[in-house]
């Protein structure tokens, strides 16, 4: 992933800038959270369920070269190909030699993160190749020449207007000319235009949820039905995807797929969940002539050992993001990555390092609340946590928190001395605030002072009250 | 004594001692700008039947430079802690958070140190936050104090997510006389004070308060309660720029019967 032009604070105030973002994420909030709720609750095992999800994502990963194995032959034993790419680079040029095999002028796309992860298109288009994305939201995207904003609902930060505007620039050629805000005239358009797109492509690309050991087979989940028609229709389909998707066997898949659909979007299941396992058999009605796998590290194996395993139980349904207080006030953009909200807040420095992505596990008050929604029980405030750790070791952290912390801690180690300064200050600013109550400015405190007053102390400390107290 | 002895002890729980020797972990906030919370706690647990003593070494838990990734730093004034309120039957603080880094992050700070891990541990299992200590370990009642206000409550998260503190601080403000408690929209959701979140990223930060406040606003009360202080000093921080006239208080005060005083980030009365 390459860095963001833009340093995290520009990218903050545009997000808090945005009305339009700022609308659709208070959408999102009453939609989504509340339709997560409504699906945990009326499911009481669902509970359970999380800790079953856990349990079989632990297990894969603790045994996931053996699964990949397994994973592996079971692809091969139905014709398909397996394809091990160490690094986005790798990836990118596997899937353009099979493209490149087979002829190929347009490819179509289901929905694939990880294909965004690699920047699969620009490598896809610089061959000369036509890229058509054919989830409505990715299309969307690929037209305004943007990144997803949120990896389940990719467009999360664009207005119905933007979209009318958008599609009637586009449109007109495919004849469209007058700009609609019907969002069912909208989807007919792209419906429209794809239809087309299908029928043409060469090769059809999709990312994967899911991957199953024992039967080597692919899953996709998607509302749209696009994906089945990305893969079923081209003559070639590929299937880009993380190694950490593989799980064991069908019935561990059942219960992933339980806990995805409600965690994401709050229904009990998706409207379409496609199994592909490999390419079409001598009597099938249809199906690709040839399947193929590129399972891509990028970043994965460094983080089985160690303390960010638990990261790559990741299902990637966004129910973290959804219910993260500093993704609902800045938006996906404000991350400067494809793995938004705190996901993406421990996958980005992870995949693209501490330098490219200093900012954001700081970015963040640790309030939990995404753990306490992840289906897989990740511990992300923890794993944040770890990663300041990291950056502090690395001494990647500014000078001026560095100083900041070191001197308070010095200062907390040495309670005579910390009793002395802090009650003289406090005294100071007792006597300063008391007649107002709070300090509408003070030096060197505008972080907190540009926004809100901050309550004056009331002169004297604790310590120094319960030694009168205690002498009485 | 002026406690109402609940028979709510469960089965096979360990009881806890008659009059318990109790160290107040004042917390740095508290005890630098909010000292009445601390005596409000200390008139809490001394109802309540409990030798209460706070220790003068303390200062901090740590947790600054725990979020901040300066473990070291983190675990030297952990064992500082660790040392400071060792022989104590029970050491209780007005706050969710800091109870929380002493219950649940110091064994983790010390995973890989065997002896101090064990002390570590030690400290946590008679550590609490003061609510729920009142409420689950000593199984009592206040005294009925009284305020005639609508409050509402904020939810802080880590006394939340971390210990379980929902139910506890709202049961005992029932017994106020005269309080009428109503809740808000997203009362768990972060007010977006955050340690040193809030000055390092303060757009952010008022951004998150703002909706905040707007929630309590939306409420009607004329009273908010919490039970940590960093968070109610961002908040009535904000309310107090925005012109709000709600009162802020510490769950504590209220329930000690000792928030006649000036509310949070309030002007002193003058005569």
């Amino acid at each position: 992933m390459t860095a963001h032009p833009l340093n995290f604070d520009r990218r903050v105030a545009a997000g808090l800038g945005d009305e339009g973002l700022q609308k659709s994420l208070s959408a999102l909030k009453g939609s989504f959270v509340a339709a997560r709720g409504r699906a945990v609750l009326a499911l009481p095992e669902f509970e359970a369920l999380r800790d079953d999800g856990k349990a079989i994502k632990d297990h894969t990963l603790a045994n996931l070269d053996a699964y990949l194995e397994t994973y592996e032959a079971a692809v091969i034993a139905r014709g398909g190909h397996v394809h091990w790419a160490r690094d986005a680079a790798e990836a990118r040029d596997i899937v353009r030699a099979i493209c490149k095999q087979a002829g190929a002028r347009t490819v179509t796309k289901g929905k694939s993160m990880v294909s965004e992860e690699i920047e699969l298109n620009a490598a896809l288009e610089a061959d000369g190749l036509e890229v058509v994305e054919t989830d409505a939201g990715e299309y969307i995207l690929q037209l305004g020449r943007e990144m997803p904003s949120h990896i389940v609902m990719p467009t999360v930060h664009k207005t119905t207007e933007q979209i009318a505007d958008l599609f009637q620039k586009h449109h007109a050629a495919h004849g469209f000319p007058d700009r609609t805000l019907d969002a069912a005239e909208l989807i007919g358009q792209v419906r429209s235009v794809l239809r087309g797109k299908y029928f043409k492509a060469d090769v059809g690309i999709t990312g994967a949820n899911f991957l199953v050991a024992e039967t080597g087979s692919n899953i996709i989940v998607t509302n749209e039905g696009n994906g089945d028609l990305t893969s079923t229709l081209a003559r070639v389909h590929i299937v880009t995807t993380g190694i950490e998707k593989v799980v064991p066997t069908l019935e561990d898949l059942s219960v992933m797929l339980r806990l995805l659909a409600r965690s994401a979007l709050g229904s009990e299941i998706t409207s379409y969940t496609t199994l592909s396992t490999g390419p079409r058999r001598p009597g099938d009605l249809d199906g690709p002539e040839a399947y193929h796998v590129v399972l891509i590290d990028n970043g994965r194996a460094n983080m089985l050992s160690g303390h960010f395993r638990e990261m790559l139980r990741c299902i990637r349904c966004g129910a973290c993001m959804n219910h993260c207080p500093v993704y609902m006030s800045v938006g996906g953009h404000a991350y400067g990555s494809v793995y938004p909200g705190p996901m993406g807040a421990v996958l980005t420095p992870m995949i693209s390092g501490h330098e490219a992505a200093g900012e954001l596990p700081h970015a963040c008050t640790l309030n939990g609340r995404c753990q306490s929604v992840c289906p897989v029980k990740i511990p992300l405030p923890d794993l944040l946590r770890r990663l300041r750790h990291e950056q502090w070791e690395q001494k990647l952290v500014s000078g001026t928190v560095r100083f900041g912390i070191s001197a308070w801690a010095w200062l907390a180690l040495r309670p005579r001395l910390y009793r002395a300064t802090t009650s003289l200050a406090m005294r100071v600013l007792g006597r300063l605030g008391r007649s107002k109550g709070a300090f509408r400015w003070l030096p060197l405190a505008s972080g907190w002072t540009d926004g809100r007053d901050l309550p004056a102390p009331e002169g004297l400390t604790f310590s120094e009250l319960w030694a009168r107290r205690q002498q009485r | 004594m002026t406690v109402q002895t609940v028979n709510a002890i469960a089965a096979g729980a360990p009881k806890a001692p008659a009059n318990p020797r109790v160290a107040l972990f004042v917390t740095c906030l508290v005890d630098l700008i909010r000292p009445n919370i601390g005596f409000a706690a200390v008139k809490l647990l001394e109802d309540a039947g409990c030798r209460v003593e706070a220790p003068r070494a303390q200062v901090c838990c740590g947790q600054p430079a725990y979020n901040s990734g300066d473990f070291a730093s983190a675990r030297r004034i952990a064992q500082q802690v660790i040392t400071t309120f060792a022989g104590f039957d029970y050491v209780v603080g007005p706050s969710g958070s800091c109870m929380a880094t002493i219950r649940k992050d110091y064994p983790a700070l010390f995973e890989d140190d065997a002896a101090w891990r064990d002390k570590a541990n030690e400290l946590a299992g008679r550590s609490f936050e003061l609510i729920s200590f009142l409420t689950d370990v000593l199984h009592v009642t206040p005294a009925t104090s009284a305020m005639n206000a609508t409050a509402t409550y904020h939810d802080s998260c880590s006394g939340l997510r971390s210990l379980g503190i929902k139910q506890q601080p709202r049961d005992l403000l029932s017994n106020v006389t005269g309080l009428k408690l109503v809740e808000m929209q997203d009362s768990d959701v972060c007010c977006g004070f955050g340690g040193t979140f809030c000055v390092k990223y303060p757009e952010i930060s008022v951004k998150m308060v703002s909706d905040k406040t707007a929630n309590v606003d939306a409420t009607g009360a004329s009273v908010l309660l919490g039970g940590d202080l960093g968070c109610l000093l961002n908040m009535a921080g904000r309310l107090k720029r925005l012109g709000k006239t709600t009162r802020v208080y510490h769950a504590a005060e209220v329930l000690a019967g000792m928030a006649n005083g000036p509310a949070i980030g309030e002007a002193e009365d003058r005569p």
